[in-house]
């Protein structure tokens, strides 16, 4: 779960880590009296789940109450790579006198966790990998170890910091760690990190995401309600499947992450564009199969739907089962291609077979069946 | 012959009590995995079905000389759950719970490797390891592989690894050992683990890779074939088309390097001599091919 700037700071800000004094905002007035709250000059910052908000209009600085009143009408409602500006981040400014960049992640090759620290920091950092990979200095820290002070002095004297910051940038810098470590953050990354020209190392920006598989030790609800999803991502969400909406016309069910990107796979294979994932999960029992297909049904882009089964647990008579009880559930206006294989696949289809007709087609294999399933997208 | 798992492996299972637990390792039994033992510590004395429940997996060791563990406790309890298994004294742990946060993973692998060298874990978040009428622990449906050989499966995938099994047995091919690795950012038990097993193994002949979009796992497999492997590899990605990911901030995009497409995998394994297909059904013939050339089967 990717958090907003602004919650990325007040996470890092309960583990102590400096952050500027601002507030969360979604309404103009409610942004001039934040600025009055934190003192001017103030950045208005819009908060909005997409990198290259500068660039977009989405980030300003203000010297009075008139600028915030004209900024704050400007960005609230600006549409950044697609994300519709609802939230603004009031902040006051701060006098940066050197720009870094810090992160802890989990490198997966290493199956430990990588600090990387730079005194080259902005947003061109990606850029400074490439040309001048050194001036990034990281440390691989041994999960059951954690960082000590001394790795982490160590760590900050290869970045080549100015010397004057070194002692803030290390204390910051353990706080970090904890803060992902504890926090059960996939990604914790402060990009600039700054020291401001009274000496003091504070985070000007916070980019954090969480791992969901630890929500259950954490208290989240707050940033889950931020969280923005297509409409089709929602009521999938809701009915407790994992769904992702892409741009093309045929639905895809499939059970399994693996073969439901597989079916996409075929589909693009057969020349057609899948309008979706959907991994139903290993069991495909009538309920599951009928929320499934409601999903799918309520998408207008939906030409034709791929249904790509494979029963290894759960038997072909069951899944032929589901689907029969679905379509009873369901009035389903595309049609529909059905690959069911696996354990007691015939058995299965030959359930299904007094079921089929033009809206209703079984096929053998996957291949055969992504070609139809693009077919009857074309046609229709 | 198999890799890891066959007929002398005696499992004890933590969770056995629990509704999936108590589903799959009777299953596991009914298709002769030598079954020995469950956990539960509040329920130590009692059983399952015939099968003994002790407070621990020491215990369960100490009282029937289990050598593998297979867990299936819900996420939060998993840590605990691992070192269990691996102070009570089993040589090969096998996770099937999902969801188990990333930075635990982290934990008890490093710890494992630290204190416990000589103990495997496989997962967490995978289907199990299956050696074909030898032993089948986790939720693989044991009825669609074949026993024998010439074939060892690995995979990142579940149900891609069913098909798999599947298609090698409409083939009349068999399998001496499928490991499913699990899809999780910290595997236990690695692709490269998995194919050195393999290319010691003298009943496998030839191994079936199945990768997925997402880390680098798939690149250092190929380096590992290019340089290690005299065996012949088939594999499949699966992901060529699927949404790009989220993006991890800049740290992500620095560490992967470009690495992570289905595209980039599947050139590197290519470059180091894999055979592979496009989509499942034609590396599962691609597979069937090898070993009909070779007159393995």
């Amino acid at each position: 779960m990717d958090l907003l700037e602004y919650q990325g700071k007040q996470f890092f800000a309960q583990f102590g880590i400096p952050v500027s004094d601002g507030r969360p905002v979604t309404t103009v007035d409610e942004a001039v009296a934040a600025a009055e709250a934190v003192g001017y000059p103030v950045v208005v910052k819009a908060q909005v789940h997409a990198g290259g908000r500068g660039k977009a209009g989405g980030v300003k600085l203000a010297t009075n109450a008139d600028e915030v009143r004209e900024h704050a009408g400007n960005i609230l409602g600006l549409d950044i790579k697609g994300h519709i500006t609802r939230i603004l981040w009031i902040e006051h400014a701060s006098d940066i006198a050197e720009e870094y960049y810090a992160s802890f992640t989990l490198d997966r090759s290493a199956k430990k966790h990588l600090g990387m620290l730079s005194a080259e920091g902005g947003v061109e950092i990606e850029q400074v990998a490439v040309d001048n990979p050194d001036a990034i200095a990281k440390i691989w820290i041994d999960p059951v170890d954690g960082l000590s002070e001394d790795q982490c002095r160590q760590w900050v004297k290869a970045a080549k910091l100015n010397p004057s910051a070194e002692d803030g940038a290390v204390a910051l810098l353990l706080k970090l760690y904890r803060a992902y470590n504890e926090g059960d953050a996939d990604l914790a990354e402060i990009n600039p990190l700054i020291v401001k020209t009274d000496g003091q190392v504070h985070a000007l920006d916070a980019k954090v995401t969480l791992d969901n598989n630890a929500e259950y030790r954490h208290e989240w609800a707050e940033y889950e309600a931020t969280q923005v999803r297509d409409e089709r991502e929602q009521a999938a969400h809701a009915k407790g499947l994992q769904y992702v909406g892409l741009d093309g016309d045929v639905g895809v069910i499939a059970n399994g992450a693996g073969l439901a990107m597989s079916t996409l796979d075929v589909v693009n294979q057969a020349g057609g564009k899948p309008a979706n994932f959907l991994d139903i999960g290993g069991g495909a029992n009538a309920e599951v199969m009928a929320g499934a297909l409601q999903v799918i049904n309520d998408d207008p882009n939906v030409k034709s739907i791929f249904i790509n089964i494979f029963g290894g647990i759960t038997r072909g008579e069951e899944v032929a089962k589901g689907i029969i009880g679905a379509l009873e559930m369901v009035d389903i206006s595309a049609p529909i291609v059905i690959r069911l294989d696996g354990t007691n696949a015939e058995e299965g289809r030959a359930l299904l077979a007094p079921h089929l007709s033009e809206k209703l087609v079984s096929k053998p294999t996957m291949l055969e069946a992504a070609a139809a399933a693009v077919e009857l997208a074309k046609k229709n | 012959m198999s890799i890891f798992v066959d007929e002398n492996t005696k499992v004890v299972y933590q969770g056995l009590t629990g509704s999936q637990g108590r589903f799959y390792g009777l299953r596991n039994r009914d298709y002769g995995t030598q079954v020995v033992a469950g956990t539960n510590p509040k329920k130590a004395g009692e059983e399952v079905d015939g099968i003994p429940i002790f407070a621990n997996v020491a215990d369960a060791v100490a009282a029937t000389g289990a050598n593998a563990a297979c867990i299936f406790i819900p996420a939060p309890g998993v840590k605990d759950a691992v070192m269990d298994a691996a102070k009570g004294g089993v040589e090969f742990i096998v996770c099937i719970t999902e969801g188990v946060p990333a930075h635990d993973e982290a934990w008890f692998f490093n710890k494992l490797k630290r204190d416990f060298p000589n103990v495997r874990l496989l997962g967490p978040n995978c289907p199990g390891i299956i050696s074909p009428g030898k032993c089948n622990i986790g939720i693989t449906a044991g009825e669609i592989a074949k026993p024998g050989g010439p074939v060892g499966i690995v995979s990142r995938s579940g149900t891609l690894t069913y098909q798999a099994l599947y298609e090698l047995k409409l083939q009349d091919i068999g399998v001496t050992t499928c490991v499913g690795i699990g899809g999780d950012p910290v595997p236990g038990t690695s692709f490269i683990d998995c194919l050195e097993a393999f290319e010691a193994d003298p009943d496998t002949k030839a191994v079936m890779m199945i990768g997925e979009i997402g880390g680098s796992a798939e690149e250092e497999a190929a380096e590992f074939i290019k340089n290690k492997m005299t065996k012949p590899v088939v594999s499949y990605v699966a992901g060529v088309t699927a949404p790009p990911g989220k993006k991890m901030g800049h740290a992500g995009a620095i560490v992967s390097g470009g690495k992570g497409t289905a595209a980039a995998k599947m050139e590197a394994l290519e470059a180091a001599g894999v055979r592979v297909g496009k989509n499942p059904t034609e590396a599962g013939e691609l597979m069937v091919q090898v070993v009909r050339e070779h007159g393995w089967a």
